[in-house]
């Protein structure tokens, strides 16, 4: 997405504004967005900064935001790379996959004003990782039937049973270990 | 064929094959952003995993098979002049974001220049193919072939609830950028955009102007482009796209229709006003230029001006770019310079077609 204000640089802030009920989508780039701190400045708020954009957009209470700045001074920092929700929330970007674990639960809300609502994904899944999915639900299935058998006291067909899934576990875990 | 060409031709083979409502889209393009797990994101990876993450790619496309399928050049930006990155931005081909990076970044390029993949740009990697005229499902499958055939060389970073993971969560899930380039002179003149931009964004999609050298808009050129990438599949992305363009084809028309009917001489007059300042200027600006180009495409679409090539504006406007422009005159160029230089070109391309045509 490129900036609304210079059509050059990458936008790194996307928010929401609301003027009298009129809702704005505003995407910018940082050198835009401090050099037009007046344009941008909501129209409750005081002035414009960086920080409060992303907390307009996250649309939290003043009191949740700041929990969060306070837990996340001390507790939300990426173990693997080492981002902090703070710089996330003033550069707009993530420093590695990792992230989205570690901020999951600012993040869901976010995801959701930024994508219609929606916070899980419904596109297309890499072809290996979509052969361990499709085991993973028919081992979860194969289960349930292994249960059934115990309580019916169908053993040879436990047994069977077990058997089966114990050769689809060996499969799961070799295509694991080849992508690692 | 000599990398060469990348830079002094301005207009990608692709641009040149007949498409499907080639009238009013000008070209389809499909943008799928990927990562690498076990690399860190661009915003924070090392130097030294900037190179990793090019030799990585560099490898994957050096087998054979997908060398010879899709004949990529490999284009470090490091290597490249400033003017041949502004050109390669001016055709589309790199981001601007790439371009002006400092993470090592790399572009495999194919020769017709339909297929582009960005290395270390925001993402790891940004698939990107470019069709003419509306071909968002045949663009979104070549996206996916070449997609697919990565995949079996790396692991991307993939999480079952929120899908391919990007640096910007604008990106994550389908990490899916599609958008279409529209001509719309009709519905400008009819001032009926106004009311139309807003009820589309309303739909979930953004749309822009085109921009050139400062911010004026050129040559009633739109982008619209979807904003979400997560909780809809590719597919869905990209018919939902489909159908609102297919209404905005629809509405250019009537609008034409209408221009037509009620004032056919204004419409004419305008049309060849235009023809006769291209044809005629010594000096021209950007913005003047391109609408002229804007009245002289349209006046081709309604068959005034015949012996003209329909791809005339597309062309026009890459190659009237400052990037273009001082490689065509082989040097750097002050503003006023870049005005005559237009001028010229523009005048020089439409003398070549009328001869050719
Ligand atoms: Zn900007
Ligand atoms: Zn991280």
């Amino acid at each position: 997405m490129i900036c609304q204000q210079c059509e050059m640089r990458p936008a790194t802030l996307h928010f929401t504004k609301i003027i009298n009920g009129e809702k704005t989508e505003m995407h910018v780039c940082e050198q835009c967005a401090s050099e037009n701190g007046d344009t941008f400045s909501f129209s409750n708020q005081e002035g414009f900064s960086i920080n409060n954009l992303l907390a307009g957009l996250l649309n939290l209470d003043p009191a949740v935001t700041e929990n969060y700045k306070q837990q996340s001074q001390e507790v939300l920092s990426c173990p693997t790379c080492g981002m902090t929700y703070q710089k996330f929330a003033k550069i707009g970007r993530f420093g590695c996959a990792d992230c989205y674990k570690t901020f999951e639960r600012p993040l869901i809300p976010f995801l959701k004003r930024l994508h219609g609502g929606n916070y899980l994904h419904h596109g297309k899944i890499p072809a290996r990782i979509a052969s361990n999915l499709h085991l993973k639900k028919e081992l979860q299935a194969l289960r349930l039937n292994l249960k059934e058998y115990i309580e019916k006291e169908e053993f040879e067909k436990a047994a069977e049973l077990r058997d089966h899934i114990r050769l689809l576990e060996k499969k799961m875990n070799e295509s694991r270990e080849e992508e690692a | 064929m000599s990398q060469d060409l990348f830079f002094s031709q301005p207009v990608s083979s692709w641009m040149r094959q007949e498409a499907s409502n080639s009238d009013i889209v000008l070209s389809s393009r499909i943008r799928l952003a990927r990562n690498l797990t076990h690399y860190l994101f661009p915003t924070l990876f090392s130097k030294e995993q900037a190179v990793e993450v090019v030799r990585v790619f560099e490898q994957v496309f050096q087998k054979s098979e997908n060398t010879n399928q899709w004949n990529l050049h490999l284009l470090k930006m490091n290597d490249l002049q400033p003017l041949q990155k502004q050109v390669l931005v001016e055709k589309h081909l790199i981001s601007p974001n790439l371009a002006e990076g400092d993470n090592d970044g790399a572009c495999f390029l194919s020769e017709k220049e339909d297929l582009s993949i960005m290395v270390n740009e925001e993402d790891h990697l940004r698939i990107q193919c470019l069709f003419p005229g509306l071909q968002l499902s045949e663009a979104l499958s070549t996206a996916n072939k070449v997609d697919n055939w990565i995949e079996k060389y790396v692991d991307y970073a993939f999480d079952e609830n929120r899908g391919y993971l990007t640096s910007c969560p604008t990106n994550v899930g389908t990490g899916l950028r599609a958008s279409v380039m529209m001509h719309l002179p009709a519905l400008v003149m009819t001032r009926q955009i106004h009311r139309i931009i807003p009820a589309i964004n309303q739909l979930g999609l953004v749309v822009r102007g085109i921009y050139g050298e400062g911010s004026e808009a050129l040559g009633n050129i739109f982008q619209i482009s979807n904003q979400m990438t997560l909780g809809k599949s590719e597919e869905d992305i990209v018919a939902d796209l489909n159908s609102v363009v297919q209404q905005l084809i629809t509405q250019e028309h009537s609008a034409r229709d209408a221009l037509f009917k009620t004032s056919r001489l204004e419409l004419e007059d305008r049309v060849y006003r235009s023809y006769g300042v291209l044809a005629n200027s010594r000096i021209i600006e950007s913005k003047e230029a391109s609408q002229c180009l804007s009245d002289v495409r349209l006046g081709i679409d309604l068959g005034y001006i015949k012996g003209l090539s329909q791809n005339i504006l597309n062309e026009l406007i890459i190659m009237t770019q400052p990037g273009f422009l001082q490689k065509y005159s082989g040097g750097p160029l002050k503003p006023q310079e870049r005005d005559i230089k237009r001028a010229t070109l523009i005048r020089e391309r439409l003398t070549i077609n009328k001869n050719i045509n």
